[in-house]
């Protein structure tokens, strides 16, 4: 499909010459990704492993999730699962070279994961408020773990798609996007008041906001379909990961009545 | 793309872009080369410092006066984290790999050049981070390299457990990383940019043993992060992933309920393909230079390349043999034990094969040559003695004692260092365009092989005589003082070794400037890094690339016109 047009790395570094096919008919920068995925899930592997090691270890663990909890995290499972279907409609449109809807996918890809973002901090919130913190929480003294389990799966996740959604806006508007992430930053740290938790967690976004600069100004490039479908798979990957944190961390901690 | 393409094939001008931040894999490979050389001088300081101490304790010694018992932990610590860390996994992967790996399959560069120059940075990075863990207040961390909690969770615990064990921490995460962007520019390099016929079986066996150790890198270090990352919180954010409820200095910690049994697994997921890491690279370069040497192909080529994936992936599986004193169910200690001797079986088959390549081979004694025996005769030695250990019954006596010092010196230090040298010897010529002296080459390596066989070997006396490990004094001991002369004896031999280690120093460096120029293929090697110019242009082939038509160990082929047959030469092989 993209791979039809697939030009082979030599051309990037002007050389000459033959080269035999890439071994699983990739480009490069597929490859790569594929790559740093593989690693990727390990490293949530492990965190995993560190959960379910806990877990096992602590028969008294807390089961705090109410139904407000529930639907909370229903609905940013369903907004990650949509954004996965835009990303999908997003790369269709980049093979057939539709700019227009290109960029109003990616966009709604954009929008679903914030939506995902706020959501889930405000549910940060919520249980910042109720008492828990890394180190304890209000339902069940004994198990500190809960506490830490929670905020390292779900942070390094949340991380994963606040890099995923800078990453699309970069792929979508160029240099156009970093005045944008500057006003969300700003905004969120005036917004945010100084007694929740993501009134510094928003300076994520500058680091990613001078990362962005730095690879724009440093590599000006139009990206093609090849970039899109690769920034695609790392969305997905980033779908997915949810798809193991949500029933071991919130559905298996449901509050039964 | 046209503008690009022309901007990348000229080679950089200025200072900067050409030796500093260079996007040329040559120069980041040099770069890896003397950052681990550096590290290398670093650790093995230390190294002597703990030997002297452990005969004198009480000597005031220039730059630490007298060593305490916590400073020798200290020591122990960092000598094995620069070792592993900045060492052993630096200069085979990042070093050769890096400015060998692209030549020998063609390439013009690395797939990805800037991610390659961020690695080394990051690791540069990582090692000045290391390094300022000896300069805190409260001095290095001295929980070992293998950072066991809850002592190196536990802010309390000693006096380099506070800043020193959070800069370790960090330390390894940066070299994570860093190790991550490589792997993965290596196995992307190798997958796509192949030239014309170097199809997967003509690949060299360092290609391959470079390739795997990206495989493993690539799906180990991510664990580490991860366990690095949670011991971090545990020191700085109270939580409990790997502390119990414990008492320190009579104070309650904060922590509860959690199991420090979770980091040796995570710890040992990766610990045990680093060993792997380390060591595989030299046994591609073992491979390469036995059979160049020896004039004669490598023997059974494919067995070596299914020998080395079988260790890999074997290298996954086997963890738990660290932790048979963790107090291991008996059922899964039989598991990890069985598959633990499984990896006997494709070693077995790779010395085969070395002997095998060298038999009736007509063998020229060169030093890259030596230093490749040298690293078969210390696998086989260090490698005997991995069955005894893989046995939980045997592992429970001697665990905690010298012959495990001994053993993981010989299989991964020594041996991995010998892969290094050899590398160093062949590769000399390409890399600086000179020849080595070869009589102090010989000189060197005969001391350093006597040298560390008179250092490790004794190891293996002494903890079966139930020499501890770890301990910083045996004179207070009345059964371990009878082992003092075994003690004595190896830190002469230390002290030797590492004065030996002055001749080669000085021999890279006046054969860099000094040394008779070296033609483009000085060893009558077959690979394509011989068949560029020497040192090679920027682009590696100079704006072409070459078709391979042989594999890569044609040596002595009947009938052929000369006793090698390069992978270019456009002459058919004889039938053979």
């Amino acid at each position: 499909m993209a791979d039809a047009t697939l030009q082979h790395d030599s051309v990037q570094h002007g050389i000459r010459g033959e080269f035999e096919a890439p071994l699983f008919g990739a480009y490069s920068k597929k490859v790569g990704m594929w790559l740093f995925l593989a690693s990727d899930s390990l490293t949530f592997g492990a965190l995993l492993v560190a959960f379910s090691y806990n877990r096992i270890s602590n028969p008294a663990w807390p089961t705090p999730f109410a139904k407000e909890s529930i639907i909370n995290s229903t609905i940013m499972t369903a907004c990650l699962l949509s954004s996965s279907l835009t990303m999908v409609m997003a790369v269709f449109a980049a093979q057939r070279g539709d700019k227009l809807w290109l960029r109003n996918w990616l966009f709604a890809t954009m929008g679903f994961g914030t939506a995902f973002i706020v959501l889930h901090g405000m549910e940060w919130s919520k249980l910042i408020g109720e008492g828990m913190t890394p180190f304890k929480n209000p339902w069940v003294p004994t198990v500190p773990q809960f506490g830490g389990t929670f905020f390292t799966l779900t942070g390094m996740h949340m991380l994963h798609v606040t890099v995923g959604v800078i990453y699309l806006g970069v792929i979508a508007l160029r240099k156009m996007f970093l005045p944008i992430l500057g006003a969300l930053w700003l905004a969120g740290y005036f917004l945010i008041p100084a007694s929740n938790v993501f009134h510094y967690g928003v300076h994520a976004l500058l680091i990613g906001l001078i990362v962005s600069a730095v690879i724009l100004f440093l590599k000006p490039k139009v990206y093609d379909a090849h970039d899109v479908e690769v920034a695609g798979l790392y969305w997905h990957f980033v779908d997915l990961v949810w798809m193991f944190i949500f029933p071991l961390v919130y559905l298996m901690s449901t509050k039964i009545v | 793309m046209a503008t690009t393409a022309t901007l990348h094939s000229h080679a950089p001008q200025g200072f900067i872009r050409k030796y500093i931040f260079s996007l040329d894999h040559k120069v980041i490979g040099l770069q890896y080369f003397f950052l681990a050389l550096t590290a290398v001088w670093v650790g093995m300081f230390l190294s002597l410092l703990m030997r002297i101490h452990l005969v004198w304790p009480t000597a005031s010694l220039p730059l630490v006066g007298e060593i305490k018992p916590e400073m020798y932990l200290s020591l122990l610590t960092m000598h094995g984290t620069i070792m592993v860390f900045f060492v052993l996994t630096t200069a085979p992967q990042g070093g050769f790999g890096n400015y060998v790996l692209p030549i020998q399959i063609g390439a013009p560069d690395m797939a990805f050049p800037v991610l390659n120059m961020l690695s080394f940075w990051t690791t540069f990075v990582g090692f000045v981070v290391i390094l300022a863990a000896f300069f805190v207040s409260g001095g290095a961390p001295l929980h070992g390299w293998t950072g066991y909690p809850p002592l190196s969770a536990v802010q309390s615990a000693g006096p380099g457990e506070g800043l020193g064990a959070d800069l370790w921490i960090t330390s390894i995460a940066i070299f994570c990383a860093a190790s991550l962007m490589g792997a993965l520019n290596f196995i992307t390099t190798t997958l796509d940019l192949r030239a014309k016929g170097m199809t997967l079986m003509r690949m060299p066996l360092t290609v391959w043993s470079w390739f795997i150790t990206a495989i493993l890198g690539l799906l180990a270090f991510g664990v580490l992060l991860s366990a690095g990352i949670l011991l971090l919180m545990d020191r700085n954010l109270g939580t409990s992933f790997y502390v119990p409820l414990i008492v320190v200095n009579g104070q309650i910690m904060g922590h509860k309920g959690g199991s420090p049994l979770l980091w040796q697994h995570l710890f040992w997921f990766f610990g045990h393909p680093e060993v792997y890491i380390a060591i595989l690279p030299g046994m591609g370069v073992t491979s390469q230079v036995l059979s160049t040497f020896s004039r004669k192909p490598i023997f059974g080529y494919k067995a070596m390349v299914y020998a080395m994936l079988s260790i890999g992936f074997l290298g996954f599986m086997v963890w738990g043999h660290h932790m048979f004193m963790s107090g291991m169910s008996p059922y899964s200690a039989f598991a990890f034990s069985l598959l633990t001797m499984c990896i006997g079986v494709p070693s077995a088959i790779k010395t085969f094969n070395w002997l095998g390549t060298m038999w009736k081979g007509r063998i020229r004694f060169y030093t890259p040559m030596l230093f490749a025996i040298g690293f078969v005769s210390l696998f086989v030695s260090g490698g005997l003695s991995g069955p005894f250990l893989a046995q939980p019954v045997l592992d429970i006596q001697l665990h905690d004692t010298y012959f495990v010092v001994g053993h993981f010196h010989l299989i991964m230090g020594v041996a991995a260092i010998f892969g290094i040298f050899a590398a160093t010897y062949y590769w000399f010529p390409k890399m600086f365009g000179r020849m080595m002296n070869e009589s102090w080459g010989k000189a060197h390596f005969w001391l350093t092989f006597i040298g560390t066989y008179a250092i490790f070997m004794p190891m293996h006396y002494l903890g079966m005589a139930g020499g501890t490990r770890r301990y910083s004094q045996y004179t207070e001991v009345a059964y371990l003082q009878r082992l003092m002369p075994i003690h004595t004896f190896m830190t002469y031999a230390a002290i030797i070794t590492i004065a030996s280690q002055f001749i080669f120093v000085i021999n890279l460096f006046w054969s860099m400037f000094k040394g008779p120029k070296a033609s483009d293929n000085p060893w009558e090697s077959t690979t394509l890094e011989w068949t560029t110019a020497t040192p090679p242009p920027h682009d590696n082939f100079g704006g072409r690339t070459p078709v391979v038509k042989h594999g890569p160990y044609e040596y002595g082929v009947p009938g052929a016109a000369k006793d090698f047959i390069m992978q270019t030469d456009p002459a058919t092989t004889p039938a053979h």
